[in-house]
């Protein structure tokens, strides 16, 4: 077969079953097209060629021996940097975790391998995920397939790139505000954040624990909710961990591709429209709402009007969290240590100030403010407050709609170096994904055409109350299937092509 | 409420020990209280009625029975560590002479 | 320190002492707090650690279950309310002992608060105690400093075992105790030794100081007495410091009566006393200022994100309540019954904290009286003169019971017991251990003391005249000179016997 790394990974099953195609084909289609592209991309942070050939060659082994396999073994996968991973480089794209090797796997991580596929490296990310561009890493910026000169969006910009590089299938994200979505957006791939709960956090390095959330990324709606039923259930060992069964993801998904959204009520989120948004990505979105009527929905506007206050929340709530998460980066007892010979507490600040970045400096010290006494009531509490203003808005929504939808961001891509000295112009790129996260609903990604005026991806934000994920794989593979039949085929099949470009 | 000023950003900085220098509070300071302007408008709605949210979903009592599992092994557990000594992590002094 | 230090009831003259108490009682749990761990004390350092304790990235905590109820049951056992929904906040500030650089504890709600219970003072006078919370937190692992002293302060270095990190704790924090004047520092002690039995009752910890699972804070501050005609809650309280780990029931006696003195002394001479914590010195029995921070704790508390509220249902509290066990008072007068001691031997016995260690020696096969006996007499007298708490000697009731029981069997009579005894407190080994190799034993061989009355008597023929002229008594010289000359070891009845036959006076 030729370009296997183009297939997605429910081809590449088919593939598998039928005997055209090994994984070990797979997996080497993956780690060439990485040798051959990841020069100029970088979304990857480590390669692991040998663990990965391993995993596929004994998958072909028991395939060959009749064995019954999960239905994804084989499928080569990419895991972003701050799933830790045992025996495998972890940094959470931080210098101050350089070289760390875990003593244990993420809950998720023990998930893939327990589904055998195989685990192809860590993919690039902004430091301990703060970002929208993959710019803060502290091992150099990701770059985006659709133009190299331009962020694939953060923190997930190497998940999500890894996707629209065509070097793996699937790929593992995290979303505190927008990292899986805002990503996949701008690179015109397909990313979810399941219900806060419905993946394991346990081995998942925090960033904001309250908002925190693994979800998988695809190229296809399809292929992402394979990987989500791989990935969710209960976890014993995260206490935030939902009890109940997964929601039939793959079931929903293959329903919106068949019969369409007759009866479905979709809310356009008036506060997540109009100003703000660039032209171009107001002009797909309204097109996809028409699709979306097209397809038998009912399409009407919602007003969520406490979202005016979710990005202040949300930077008070995350860096009050992430203050206390990143104080066990103290030098002690793993990671970076900068020792001039002073007490511990010198040591401490030396170490944090070489170890960190500007924008991790930057949360910690406004999260350290916003707890310390005589402001927690003014700051971190009136955040907390807001979040049940927004929860009450998603409350009333939900009443009314079953889906809520709105642009993933309000722009496309933009260019590297563009807003990176610029803190709260970058922050407004999750205006539309943070409610979300707040909120602890599940929100989906996925592409909706390009952009006339520059030429790159739009994505369009489905969202569903807390517990209900199928919904969004419904709505969402309806409104793909309209759209890749329009195009004849998935707009990254638009890409430009990667080979040859200069490393 | 007054924004971040650079004394503050110090002693902010020492609290979450970040060793900052004269050029990085310069920095910061600005940026920073730029932020916190912005998301001061948290208070303009976050009146006395409406109450406080900490976690997304709410549920209670998630407790594990009281079971011992392994434990890593004590060179698993220092294998990471940038110094050690005697089956323990090694730290520099905790406080100077002049304490 | 003496020149500026007046004596506690001196101080007490003028000042109304304003007292309260932080107990850490570390849970005899199987697993840590948020862990599968081994909570165990004494193994090899950083060997019951995993990703969690050790606060590794990625690891999250799920709450132990069983400390959820030792702490309810504790709660209840202390007549606490029982929060409908309490939760878990991190208390933040670095320290290398600290894993996560951050404490899990409870803050604004805690589990179970506003409680009070009834401490009985040696002379039986009851005393309540209020209880202002009794909260859930996880304990620190431990530091241990090189060079310099040993000490922190100089030292060179220090190591980090995290075994103890993430142990769980229940820390209860009293309301202040006013009013006690000069009885202030025996309902401290009195009050330390109530929740110590309390834990140990309900089987939630050992409750040994001496290893640290139990540790005190006392705080303490005076204020001017009202003076005649004068209402005392209308003075407010005065500066407080804080002693931290007062280790032993004596030290809380010692530690109180020092800081009294202390303040006393400032305030006399007209000085402020300082909000402070300070340190207790075992050694020096004082106090001496814990490090001055330039900036005040900041702790930066909010509610734990990765854990969820405790919330305890009505019928799950019902169910907890009745596996209580007695108070400690009804306890004291259920055994006082049963041992059948006077008030005044049950007063003494109260006040040197040997109910419990009485109980368990009685337990242990002895009668209630020779373990008194024993307890009460030589070895408080031990205790005393060594300056420690008779829990603290070392010494097992079983010891004691297998003692007594060398005495009833006639094995040893209580001058060679007192031997044996010694022995044991010197490490050697149980009594009868310590008999066999230090080779303790009546000597009832008849031939052997005969010949020792035959050689007593006609050293001392005046005697042995009385005694034959019907002065039986005096045949106690004779008996004397005997066991003098056998080391005490000499069967004392069947010695007099032989003197009584050799003197043709039958006894
Ligand atoms: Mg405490
Ligand atoms: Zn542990």
């Amino acid at each position: 077969m030729r370009n296997l790394n183009r297939l997605t990974a429910q081809a590449m099953v088919d593939a598998f079953s039928s005997g055209k195609m090994t994984s070990v084909q797979a997996t080497e289609a993956a780690l060439d097209r990485i040798a051959q592209v990841d020069g100029a991309v970088h979304a990857f942070l480590h390669v692991d060629a040998e663990g990965a050939l391993e995993a596929a060659e004994a998958v072909d082994k028991d395939r060959a021996a009749g064995k019954s396999l999960p239905l994804l073994a084989g499928v080569p996968v990419a895991v972003k940097d701050v799933l830790v991973t045992k025996g495998l480089p972890t940094t959470a794209g931080s210098r101050i975790l350089e070289g760390w090797m875990p003593p244990y796997d993420a809950t998720v991580v023990e998930r893939l391998k327990a589904a055998r596929m195989p685990i192809i490296g860590k993919t690039n990310m902004d430091e301990f995920a703060m970002g929208s561009s993959t710019e803060h890493s502290g091992y150099g910026p990701t770059h985006n397939p659709w133009d190299l000169d331009r962020i694939p969006g953060g923190s997930g910009g190497g998940s999500a790139a890894s996707l629209a590089a065509f070097e793996v299938p699937l790929a593992i994200g995290s979303d505190t505000g927008g990292s899986i979505r805002q990503p996949a957006a701008v690179t015109g791939t397909v990313g979810v954040k399941p219900t806060y709960g419905a993946v394991s956090r346990y081995g998942v390095i925090a960033l904001a624990s309250s908002l925190d959330q693994v979800g998988p990324c695809a190229r296809t709606v399809h292929d992402a909710a394979l990987l989500h039923e791989v990935i969710a259930g209960h976890d014993p060992r995260d206490a935030t961990s939902l009890p109940e069964a997964v929601p039939p993801v793959v079931t929903a998904a293959n329903r919106g591709r068949q019969d369409g959204l007759e009866g479905v009520r979709v809310g356009v989120i008036k506060e997540l429209t109009g100003e703000g948004f660039q032209s171009g990505v107001r002009q797909r979105f309204e097109e996809a709402i028409h699709q979306l009527s097209s397809l038998g929905a009912k399409v009407t506007e919602v007003s969520c009007p406490s979202f005016a206050y979710a990005l202040a929340a949300y930077y008070l709530i995350l860096p009050s969290e992430a203050s206390s998460n990143l104080a066990k980066y103290d030098s002690v007892r793993f990671g970076l240590r900068v020792d001039d010979g002073g007490t511990i507490e010198r040591v401490m600040g030396a170490t944090r100030a070489a170890g960190f970045g500007d924008e991790v400096k930057r949360r910690i010290i406004l999260g350290t403010y916003a707890l310390s006494a005589g402001y927690y009531d003014a700051y971190y509490g009136s955040a907390q407050k807001v979040r049940t203003l927004i929860q009450r808005d998603f409350g009333e929504a939900f009443g009314a709609v079953d889906v809520l939808v709105s642009p993933t961001c309000p722009t496309t891509a933009f260019r590297l170096g563009e807003q990176v000295d610029d803190p709260l112009t970058m922050y407004l790129n999750d205006i539309a994904t943070i409610p979300a996260n707040l909120a602890g609903i599940p929100g989906m990604s996925l592409p909706i055409g390009l952009a006339p005026e520059d030429g790159l991806p739009v994505g369009l934000q489905i969202l569903a109350p807390a517990r209900v994920d199928d919904r969004l794989y419904r709505v969402g593979a309806a409104l793909e299937g309209a759209l890749v039949d329009v195009w004849a085929g998935t707009l990254l099949t638009q890409a430009p092509p990667l080979e040859g470009v200069p490393v | 409420m007054a924004s971040l000023d650079r004394a503050e950003v110090a002693r902010l900085a020492a609290l979450a020990r970040i060793d900052l220098d004269d050029r990085d509070l310069d920095r910061l300071s600005g940026q920073l209280s730029a932020i916190v302007d912005a998301v001061a408008k948290v208070q303009e709605v976050a009146t006395p009625d409406v109450p406080a949210t900490s976690h997304p979903i709410p549920m209670s009592n998630v407790h594990r029975p009281d079971e011992v599992r392994p434990s890593l092994s004590q060179e698993d557990a220092l294998a990471a560590a940038p110094a050690a000594e005697s089956g323990r992590f090694r730290v520099p002094q905790i406080l100077g002479e002049e304490a | 320190m003496s020149a500026t230090t007046d004596s506690y009831e001196e101080v007490l003259e003028r000042f109304d002492p304003v007292f309260g108490i932080e107990v850490h009682v570390e849970l005899n749990t199987q697993t840590k707090l948020f862990c599968g761990c081994a909570n165990g004390f004494g193994a090899e350092p950083n060997t019951q650690v995993c990703p969690v304790c050790l606060g590794l990235p990625g690891s999250l905590p799920v709450t132990n279950a069983k400390a959820v109820e030792s702490a309810i049951r504790l709660g209840l056992a202390l007549g606490c309310s029982i929060r409908e929904s309490s939760r878990f906040a991190r208390k933040n500030y670095f320290y290398p002992d600290l894993a996560k650089d951050y404490q899990i504890s409870q803050y604004d709600e805690p589990t179970c608060y506003d409680g009070a219970i009834d401490v009985i003072l040696g002379d039986g006078t009851t005393v309540t105690i209020g209880i202002e919370r009794a909260h859930i937190e996880e304990d620190a692992g431990k530091n241990t400093h090189v060079g310099g002293t040993g000490g922190i302060q100089g030292a060179d270095y220090s190591l980090v075992d995290y075994n103890r990190g993430g142990v769980p704790l229940v820390e209860i924090v009293t309301k202040p105790v006013t009013g006690m004047g000069l009885r202030t520092a025996e309902v401290a002690r009195a009050y330390v030794a109530t929740i110590r039995d309390i834990v140990k009752a309900l089987g939630i910890s050992d409750g040994r100081m001496e290893q640290g699972s139990l540790r005190a804070d006392v705080n303490l501050s005076l204020r001017p007495q009202a003076g005649p005609g004068g209402d005392q809650n209308e003075i407010p309280f005065g500066k407080r410091s804080e002693t931290k780990n007062v280790n032993s029931l004596r030290a809380i006696e010692k530690a109180i009566h020092f800081e009294v003195a202390r303040q006393g002394a400032l305030l006399s001479a007209g000085k402020a006393v300082t909000q402070e914590t300070r340190h207790w010195h075992e050694d020096t029995n004082s106090t001496t200022p814990g490090r001055s921070k330039e900036e005040a704790d900041d702790y930066r508390y909010f509610p734990e994100p990765d854990l969820m509220p405790v919330e305890p249902t009505e019928e799950w509290i019902e169910e907890l309540r009745a596996t209580l066990p007695e108070h400690p008072g009804v306890i004291r007068a259920r055994l006082q019954a049963e041992w059948g001691f006077a008030d005044l031997e049950m007063r003494d016995v109260v006040a040197a904290d040997a109910v419990g260690i009485i109980e368990d020696t009685v337990a242990a096969g002895a009668s209630p009286q020779a373990a008194r006996k024993w307890w009460m007499g030589e070895l408080a007298r031990i205790a005393n003169e060594t300056g420690t708490d008779l829990a603290d000697l070392p010494v097992t009731p079983e010891d004691v019971a297998e003692l007594q029981d060398l005495v009833a069997s006639g094995a040893l009579n209580d001058k060679l017991a007192r031997q044996a005894l010694a022995g044991t407190l010197a490490g050697e080994g149980s009594p009868r251990a310590v008999a066999e190799a230090r080779g303790l034993a009546i000597v009832s061989d008849g031939a052997a003391l005969e010949s020792a009355v035959d050689a007593a008597l006609a050293s001392q023929p005046d005697v042995l005249a009385k005694i034959q002229d019907g002065k039986v008594q005096a045949a106690g010289a004779i008996v004397g000179a005997v066991m003098k000359a056998t080391g005490g070891q000499a069967d004392a009845a069947l010695v007099r016997a032989i003197i009584l036959r050799r003197a043709g006076v039958e006894g």
